[in-house]
């Protein structure tokens, strides 16, 4: 092993969970050791089949991440937003965006909601008809991110939702 | 005159469309789908509505879904521009239906020239010259050579199942046609397990010459003369110039006056093209119409001086047209540049474009939606520009096509640059010889 390839087992390491690496060969040991024990725990959010969302006309907001203590160690993963676990509902058509079956009842859902699949979160109307959207994640509304009664275009994100 | 105009279409033809709303007042409304997000015309819109998934079912050919984004804008008229919905009788019908003007002909006008059997009876009764045949199939083969005396030899025997040339004979005289007509409908009997076949002209050596017309809402129709596109590949135009090197002032009347007809045969209203087939001896045959505006549109625009878009809008709003024809001054040349490798059988190749350096300089004009950095996604057609070269000559706008050609450059993709290169210094494509077959016998050097 040469110099430069420790250099890259030690970035790689450092940047993964292992505790630590013991290699033996001809006439040659080496171990490196994570500086402090256990690594950062980091709770990824489980593959929902919405995609998520990485371009929001919003500031996207803070998801609350349980954070281990705090280490010195780079996080694990590729730079991302802290939030970047939460998931986005978008619209399917074209229409107005209504937060409410009707103006004098109450919205859907608000921020803090829980929603699970099925559940109506907004109405879009469209040449007269209204299309009720349903969720098609189980988590928590953190953020609407389009005002009532305006247009929305196909993709367009619509909720911000921490999945359960 | 229209406040907002929804252009149901992208690339080159919808930035075609902005520019001339542009330049009339009128706000424009781009819609797209989600691979076009980068696209020029969703940037140079005055608004812009993401109407779906990339194939073009999911958007540019989604009716509802184009309705719901001209509803949330309140566009008072729609562009179909040409392909996706722009001959779709159905969407005219719809718009109507929104109280949206759709900015071309009627739903009635669509499908009275939609359907090929009808437009051809709605010629023949309007007295335009079609290409001669018999009705229907043939029952024997005295039916053939009564049919084909009649006619005048040669004639073409064609499948009605037909299709890819199986079952079409041509026959040039009396005494092939027994050995003709048994072969073609055994051969399409064995094809397309249906033998019928039936009888037309054939016309030799044909050119294919299209005639702009333009229809207003008051009946009166007109003619900008003609545009000469005998330079297709698998049927796919590559090159259009006006006026025809074949033309003369004769037949131009001739023409001209028989697409009027056509025209006003239906009442037309809005701009649209007949396309004819000359032969060599310069009778001309009805083959369709295309009631929309055409790709190659520019070609006349440049001779004729008149911008086709804003007349086509004009029409649309309720303005009367003179009713004057127009004939070419000086001579335009338009080459389309396609993403395509002309040296591997014209094989597409979307990708991104790297470098890109437009032609400029004195009588050349280029409508493109490309730009360095541009991806040209692979779901749509692989046009990526029309170079049009103007001059007093048709000599000097072959000229001046191959300057701005080798100046052109265009990185990343293949391009059809090459082959347009090589065809403005074939002597034949100079001389002005050629037809529908001339680039069967083209090869890249």
């Amino acid at each position: 092993m040469d110099f430069k390839q420790i250099q890259e087992l030690i970035k790689m390491i450092n940047k993964s969970n292992i505790g630590e690496v013991s290699i033996e060969e001809k006439g040659f040991k080496l171990t490196i050791k994570q500086k402090e024990e256990p690594v950062q725990q980091i709770i990824t959010a489980p593959m929902s089949a919405q995609p998520v969302a990485a371009l929001a006309p919003a500031p996207v907001a803070a998801a609350p991440a349980p954070v281990a203590a705090a280490t010195p160690e780079k996080p694990a993963r590729p730079a991302e937003p802290a939030a970047s676990n939460a998931v986005t509902i978008k619209s399917p058509m074209i229409g107005t965006f209504y937060r409410s079956p009707s103006p004098d009842k109450p919205s859907f859902v608000n921020v803090g909601d829980e929603v699970e699949p099925g559940k109506v979160v907004c109405i879009i109307e469209a040449m007269k008809l209204f299309n009720e959207i349903e969720s098609e994640v189980k988590g928590r509304i953190i953020k609407v991110l389009v005002e009532d009664a305006s247009p929305v275009e196909y993709d367009q994100p619509l909720f911000q939702v921490e999945p359960a | 005159m229209f406040k907002k105009v929804l252009i149901a279409n992208r690339g080159e033809i919808a930035l075609r469309v902005i520019r001339t709303c542009r330049e009339m007042g009128i706000k424009t409304v781009a819609v797209y789908s989600t691979a076009d997000k980068e696209s020029l015309h969703v940037r140079f819109a005055d608004e812009a509505v993401c109407i779906g998934k990339p194939a073009s079912f999911d958007s540019y050919l989604n009716i509802p879904h184009i309705m719901a984004a001209a509803e949330i804008t309140n566009a008072d008229a729609i562009h179909p521009g040409y392909g996706f919905l722009a001959e779709n009788a159905r969407f005219a019908e719809i718009c109507g239906e929104h109280e949206i003007k759709f900015i071309g002909p009627t739903p009635a006008m669509i499908n009275a020239m939609g359907d090929k059997i009808t437009a051809k009876e709605t010629m023949i009764k309007s007295g335009v010259p079609v290409v001669p045949g018999g009705e229907g199939l043939l029952e024997s083969l005295d039916e053939a050579k009564g049919l084909a005396r009649e006619i005048g030899y040669p004639i073409i025997l064609k499948a009605t199942a037909g299709g890819g040339g199986k079952g079409m004979r041509v026959v040039w005289e009396e005494s092939e046609m027994e050995r003709a007509y048994n072969t073609a409908k055994a051969e399409a009997g064995a094809a397309f397990k249906n033998d019928g076949v039936y009888m037309e002209k054939f016309v030799e050596e044909p050119r294919h010459i299209e005639i702009q017309i333009a229809g207003d809402q008051y009946g009166r129709v007109c003619h900008l003369s003609e545009r000469d596109c005998s330079i297709q590949r698998r049927h796919q135009k590559l090159v259009e110039e006006s006026p025809s090197p074949f033309m003369t002032a004769e037949l131009r009347e001739r023409m001209g006056a028989a697409a009027i007809k056509a025209a006003s045969a239906i009442n037309y209203e809005s701009v649209g093209t007949i396309e004819f087939l000359v032969d060599k001896h310069r009778n001309f045959y009805f083959m369709e119409m295309n009631t929309r505006i055409q790709v190659e549109h520019c070609v006349t625009e440049e001779v004729t001086n008149f911008d086709l878009i804003k007349e086509q809008i004009k029409i649309a709003s309720g303005q009367a047209i003179s009713g004057m024809n127009y004939e070419p001054q000086g001579h335009a040349i338009e080459c389309r540049i396609n993403a395509e490798d002309p040296y591997n059988d014209f094989r597409p190749s979307p990708g991104r474009i790297t470098v890109l350096h437009q032609p400029g300089g004195h009588g050349i004009r280029v409508d493109s939606h490309a730009y360095a950095g541009y991806t040209i996604p692979p779901y749509y057609d692989s046009m990526i520009a029309k170079i049009i070269a103007v001059a007093r000559t048709r000599e000097e706008a072959i000229n001046t096509m191959h300057r701005a050609l080798s100046e052109y450059v265009i990185e990343g993709v293949k391009t059809t640059i090459p082959f347009h290169l090589q065809l403005m210094k074939d002597e034949r494509f100079r001389s002005g010889d050629f037809n529908t077959k001339f680039l069967e016998g083209f090869k890249m050097a």
